[in-house]
C-alpha cells in the first residue's frame, strides 16, 4: 500500500509514486465539464518542467516561494517543484485582500510568487511597492491577463517551455536536487491569521508534516484507493494535510472542483471516501436538506420523519458497534434503502469511510444526525502548530464532546492551569523569524502549549473545554476550588435551539449563575403551536412558561456536565432570561458574535447582584440603540430562578 | 494595463432612416465601428436606439441609407444572412427558451456551426455525433468563461435575472460573432450584477477581441467601459465620440437633463 520508508520529502514520494504506478490518476480537476485526469507520471514531469524553470529563474534552496489560489492542480505541482529544489512553498489564503499579503511577502523576503488568475496577480501588483523583492509571479489561468506588460509576469506555460530548456542544458540537475532533500529541510510554511498583531509563519519541515501524514494514515487505514476533494483553502494546513501531505504519503487521488460554487455537484459526482469539514459545512448540508423536506409531500414528510426516529435511536448504536436488536436492525435495513441511502447519496457522502470534523464544537444533535444516517463522522483534535493530528476518534468511540484519543507519537499532559501541552514529531519548527513567540509556546524539551484547556475523561478522551486563559476557578461553596469554564456551559446551552445566547459567571465566586438570551424565532414557534400568547420579545421572555421551557434545558446541561467530576461544579445554580436580545450595536457581541463577558458583567452589574444574593426577581432599564441609530430604553422586571443541582458523579477507577 | 488596438472600420453604418408609417423612427443616422472597440449607442426613451440595432441586424429594412460590414453592402438583407456574416445579438426582453437547460441554450448558439443535417442531428449519429462533441467543448468553454458552471443543467426559467442574461450572452458568443450586438444588457440589474455584466464585456472584448456594440441606458456604465458613444435623441444624432468628449456636449446634456425654458 502506502510507500516505503526510503522516500523522506515530498518530492521523493512524488518520483516513487510516479515510478512504482505512473499510470494511476494521481490529480483530477473538472474542466468544461469533464473530469481530467493527471497520473503520477504526468504530474512527475511537470513538477520537473517547472522545477527546472523555477530553478533557470533563480530560486533555489531555503528561499520562499508564495502560492496563492484556489486548489488547481498545477498550483500543487508548482509547491512539489519548488520543494524539489529546497524552497520552500508559502501558500496563503486567496480570499485575503491585498494589504494581507504585504506582511508576509516582506517577512519571507518572497521574491517568487505562483498564482492562479487575474485576480491574485491584480492583488500582488497593488502591493508590488511595499514589496519591492518580489521580482516574478507566474500565473495558471491567462484570461484577461493578455495585454499585462509589467515585468516578471509570465505564465505557468512559459515557465514550463523555460523549465524545459533548462533541462537540455542540465540533465540529471531536477534528480539530483530532489535526492538532496533531507527529511530535516523545511518543507512549508503557513500563515495562522493572527486576531491580534501580525500573523506569524508556522514552520514545518518534510519530517514533521509526513510523520504526522503517515500516523493518520495507519490510524484510519488510508490506502492508495481513497478519493478526496479539496475545496477549502490550500493555505490552511488542514487542506494541506487532507489533500497534500496525506495525498502523497498514501498516494491516493486528490480531486479538484470545477469552482468554489459546484463544490455540492463536484461532490456527488466524485464521492469522496475520506472527506473534513468544518461544522457549519455539516449544518448547512443539513438545512438544506430539511428546507426541501418541509417542501416534500405529506407521505414523503411522515416516512421520512419514522425513519429520522429510528435512525436516531438505533442508528448511532450500530455505528458504535453495539447490539442492536433483530427487528431494530431489520427496520434500520428497510430505512437504509428507502431514506438514509438516497439522503447520503444527495450529500454526495455515499462512500465516505472516514469523515473528520473540527475547529469548533459540534452540536450533539448534529453530530448525531450524521451517524444516525450511517456517515461515519468523526472528531479530530490539532493546530497548524502541531501538523493538525495530534487527537483523533477511533471508529466506535466517536462522541459529540470529545475530539478522540492522543494518536501514535503524541504525548498529553496538563499544565497547573489546565492548559493542554503536546510533545508529538509534528510540532513545528518554530515561528519564522519569531524567536519570541516561538519561546512562548514551545519549551526547552520540547512541549508545546496549545492554549487551549481541556483533560483526558474516563474513556481516555481527550475533551476540549475552553481557552486556558478563560477558565477560571470557583471559590468557596460546595465545589471550592473546583474548574469553571465558561464557554464550554454556554455551548451546551446554546446547543438547544431556544437558547440563542447564555453568559456564564462563577470565576471567584462560590456557584455558577447564567444569563440566558431565548432564540425568539423557535420559542415564538413554539409558543404559538400551543397558543401561547405573547406581545413582543420582552413579552415572550418573561413568560412563566418560556422559563420552564429554559429550566429544563439548563437542568438537561447540569446532569451532563455532573458525569463529570471535574465540571460538575460548573452547573448552574441559577439563571434568568434576559429582557433583550444581546447585540454587537450595544456593544454585548463582537461582530463574530462571540459574548463580551466584560462589557456584559459590567452593563447588567445589578443583575448579577440580585442572581448571587438570592433575590427572586430584579427590575432593570436598559438603553438600546435601534439600528437606524436612535436610542430607545427596554425595561422589565426579571425573575429569577433556581435550577437542580446533580451530585458529582464520580469516576470508576 | 497595455492599450489594446483598436483597426479598420468594420462596420459603417450611412444616413439611415427608418419610418413606420407617419412615425419616423431614425433620420439620416451615420456612424461607423471600427474593429475590436466598444462602442455604445445612448439616448432617452424613444430616441430609437433598438430601432437601430434591429437595422443592423437585419430585422428591419430602412427606407434610406446603407449599411457596409467589412466592405459588403447589406441592404436586403434577412437577420440569418446577417448572423451567417458574424453578428450576433442579445436582446434586452430576454428571448431565452426557459424550460430548456444553460447548456441546450448556449448550444442552440452553435446551430448555424453545425454543418450536418437534421435526420442526422435528430439520430446522433455518424458525422452528427462528432460535430456535436466538438460543439459542446465550445459551449463548455463559453460556460468556462461566463463562470456558470453550477447551473450547466438548471433550467433558465429557474435562474435569477441576472444570470439569465449571462446565458443570454453566452448564446450569442456561441456563435463566434465578430460583432456583437448587446440590446440593454444591464437593464434591471442591481449594481453587483452590473458590475459583473461590465467585467464580461470587457473580458469578452479582451479575450477574444469581438468589436461590441451596446445599446444602454446607464450613463455611468457607458462611459466607463465604452472606447466612443453615439447619442441618439427623437431618432437623431446628437452627439458622437470619445466618452468625455459626448459628456461635454450641449446638446447631450440637454437631452438627458432637460432645458428650463
Amino acid at each position: 500500500m502506502a510507500t516505503t520508508a526510503a522516500a523522506q520529502t515530498f518530492p521523493q514520494l512524488l518520483l516513487e509514486h510516479a515510478a512504482r504506478r505512473p499510470d494511476a490518476p494521481a490529480l483530477r480537476e473538472k474542466e468544461y465539464g469533464i473530469w481530467q485526469t493527471l497520473s503520477w507520471a504526468q504530474l512527475a514531469a511537470l513538477v520537473r518542467e517547472l522545477a527546472h524553470g523555477l530553478a533557470d529563474a533563480g530560486l533555489s534552496r531555503g528561499q520562499h516561494l508564495v502560492v496563492v489560489g484556489e486548489n488547481r492542480p498545477r498550483l500543487y505541482a508548482a509547491m512539489l517543484a519548488a520543494q524539489s529544489l529546497g524552497a520552500i512553498p508559502v501558500p496563503l489564503y486567496q480570499d485575503a485582500v491585498a494589504a494581507e499579503f504585504a506582511y508576509p511577502l516582506n517577512n519571507a523576503e518572497v521574491a517568487f510568487a505562483v498564482v492562479e488568475d487575474q485576480e491574485q496577480v491584480d492583488k500582488l501588483l497593488e502591493i508590488r511597492e511595499q514589496c519591492p523583492r518580489l521580482g516574478h509571479i507566474w500565473f495558471d489561468d491567462a484570461r484577461g491577463l493578455r495585454n499585462y506588460r509589467e515585468t516578471g509576469l509570465a505564465s505557468l506555460d512559459e515557465l514550463r517551455e523555460r523549465g524545459l530548456r533548462h533541462a537540455q542544458q542540465h540533465q540529471g540537475f531536477f534528480e539530483a536536487q530532489v535526492q538532496a532533500g533531507r527529511p530535516e529541510d523545511v518543507a512549508a510554511m503557513f500563515f495562522t491569521s493572527g486576531t491580534t498583531g501580525n500573523p506569524k509563519g508556522v514552520v514545518h519541515t518534510h519530517a514533521t508534516l509526513i510523520d504526522r501524514a503517515r500516523a493518520g494514515m495507519r490510524f484510519d487505514k488510508l490506502s492508495e484507493r481513497e478519493e478526496v476533494l479539496a475545496y477549502l483553502p490550500p493555505a490552511w494546513i488542514g487542506q494541506n494535510i487532507f489533500s497534500y501531505a496525506q495525498w502523497l504519503a498514501c498516494g491516493y487521488v486528490v480531486n479538484c472542483p470545477e469552482s468554489a460554487s459546484t463544490v455540492s455537484i463536484d461532490m456527488k459526482e466524485i464521492g469522496p471516501t475520506y472527506y473534513f469539514a468544518p461544522p457549519r459545512v455539516f449544518e448547512g448540508l443539513l438545512t438544506s436538506v430539511m428546507i426541501r423536506m418541509e417542501d416534500a409531500g405529506a407521505f414523503k414528510r411522515w416516512l421520512f420523519g419514522r425513519c429520522m426516529t429510528l435512525a436516531r435511536r438505533v442508528g448511532p448504536a450500530l455505528m458504535d458497534g453495539q447490539a442492536v436488536g433483530a427487528l431494530d436492525r431489520f427496520k434500520y435495513a428497510l430505512g437504509n434503502v428507502l431514506i438514509y441511502g438516497p439522503l447520503r447519496n444527495t450529500l454526495g457522502l455515499s462512500r465516505v469511510r472516514v469523515a473528520y470534523t473540527a475547529g469548533e464544537a459540534i452540536g450533539p444533535d448534529l453530530f448525531s444526525f450524521y451517524r444516525s444516517i450511517g456517515i461515519n463522522l468523526k472528531q479530530l483534535y490539532g493546530s497548524t502548530e502541531t501538523a493538525v493530528f495530534v487527537c483523533l476518534q477511533p471508529d466506535h468511540e466517536a462522541k459529540a464532546d470529545t475530539v478522540g484519543v492522543p494518536i501514535e507519537g503524541v504525548e498529553i499532559k496538563l499544565a497547573d492551569n489546565g492548559e493542554i501541552l503536546v510533545r508529538s514529531p509534528g510540532l513545528l519548527k518554530g515561528y519564522y523569524k519569531n524567536e519570541a513567540a516561538t519561546a512562548e509556546v514551545l519549551t526547552a524539551d520540547g512541549w508545546y502549549h496549545t492554549g487551549d484547556a481541556g483533560f483526558i475523561d474516563a474513556g481516555g478522551h481527550l475533551k476540549i473545554i475552553d481557552r486556558a486563559k478563560d477558565v477560571g476557578r470557583l471559590r468557596g461553596g460546595v465545589f471550592d476550588g473546583a474548574m469553571f469554564a465558561p464557554k464550554y456551559v454556554e455551548n451546551k446551552l446554546k446547543f438547544f435551539s431556544h437558547i440563542k445566547e447564555a453568559v456564564a459567571f462563577g470565576d471567584q465566586r462560590d456557584r455558577v449563575c447564567a444569563f440566558i438570551n431565548i432564540d425568539f424565532e423557535a420559542v415564538g414557534n413554539w409558543a404559538e403551536r400551543r397558543n401561547l400568547p405573547y406581545a413582543g420579545y420582552t413579552d415572550l421572555a418573561g413568560k412563566p412558561e418560556v422559563y420552564e421551557l429554559i429550566r429544563d434545558c439548563v437542568e438537561k446541561v447540569n446532569a451532563d456536565l455532573a458525569q463529570d467530576e471535574r465540571l460538575a461544579g460548573s452547573q448552574i445554580t441559577r439563571f434568568l432570561v434576559l429582557h433583550k436580545e444581546l447585540d454587537a450595536d450595544d456593544g454585548e457581541l463582537t461582530r463574530t458574535r462571540k459574548v463580551r463577558r466584560g462589557a456584559i458583567a459590567e452593563k447588567y452589574g445589578v443583575l448579577i447582584e440580585a442572581l448571587y444574593a438570592g433575590r427572586s426577581s430584579q427590575f432593570i432599564e436598559t438603553a438600546v440603540k435601534f439600528e437606524d441609530g436612535r436610542t430607545g430604553s427596554v425595561s422589565a422586571d426579571l425573575k429569577i430562578v433556581d435550577v437542580r443541582v446533580f451530585p458529582a458523579v464520580k469516576r470508576a477507577a | 494595463m497595455a492599450e489594446k488596438k483598436i483597426g479598420e472600420v468594420i462596420l459603417d453604418v450611412k444616413n439611415i432612416s427608418l419610418s413606420f408609417g407617419g412615425v419616423k423612427a431614425l433620420t439620416d443616422i451615420s456612424f461607423n465601428v471600427r474593429e475590436h472597440e466598444i462602442r455604445a449607442i445612448i439616448g432617452p426613451n424613444g430616441a430609437g436606439k433598438s430601432s437601430m440595432l434591429n437595422c443592423i441586424n437585419g430585422v428591419y429594412q430602412p427606407q434610406q441609407g446603407e449599411i457596409t460590414f467589412r466592405g459588403q453592402h447589406f441592404k436586403h438583407m434577412n437577420s440569418r444572412q446577417v448572423a451567417e456574416m458574424g453578428v450576433a445579438r442579445t436582446f434586452q426582453n430576454l428571448a431565452l427558451f426557459k424550460g430548456m437547460s444553460v447548456l441546450d441554450n448556449i448550444m442552440t448558439g452553435r446551430n448555424l456551426h453545425m454543418k450536418s443535417n437534421l435526420f442526422l442531428q435528430a439520430l446522433r449519429w455518424g458525422p452528427a455525433e462528432r460535430e456535436e462533441t466538438a460543439q459542446r467543448e465550445k459551449v463548455e468553454r463559453i460556460i468556462d468563461f461566463l463562470e456558470i458552471q453550477a447551473y450547466r443543467k438548471t433550467p433558465v426559467g429557474r435562474l435569477p435575472y441576472g444570470l439569465q442574461k449571462r446565458v443570454d450572452l453566452g448564446r450569442a458568443l456561441a456563435m463566434e460573432p465578430q460583432v456583437l450586438l448587446l440590446d440593454e444588457p444591464m437593464a434591471g440589474m442591481n449594481v453587483e450584477e452590473k458590475q459583473d455584466m461590465c467585467r464580461f464585456i470587457l473580458d469578452v472584448n479582451d479575450e477574444f477581441g469581438t468589436t461590441i456594440v451596446l445599446i444602454e441606458h446607464d450613463m455611468g456604465v457607458v462611459m466607463d467601459i465604452s472606447d466612443r458613444v453615439v447619442v441618439l435623441d427623437y431618432g437623431k444624432k446628437i452627439g458622437d465620440g470619445a466618452p468625455d468628449e459626448v459628456r461635454q456636449n450641449e446638446d447631450v446634456i440637454r437631452a438627458y437633463l432637460g432645458t428650463s425654458h
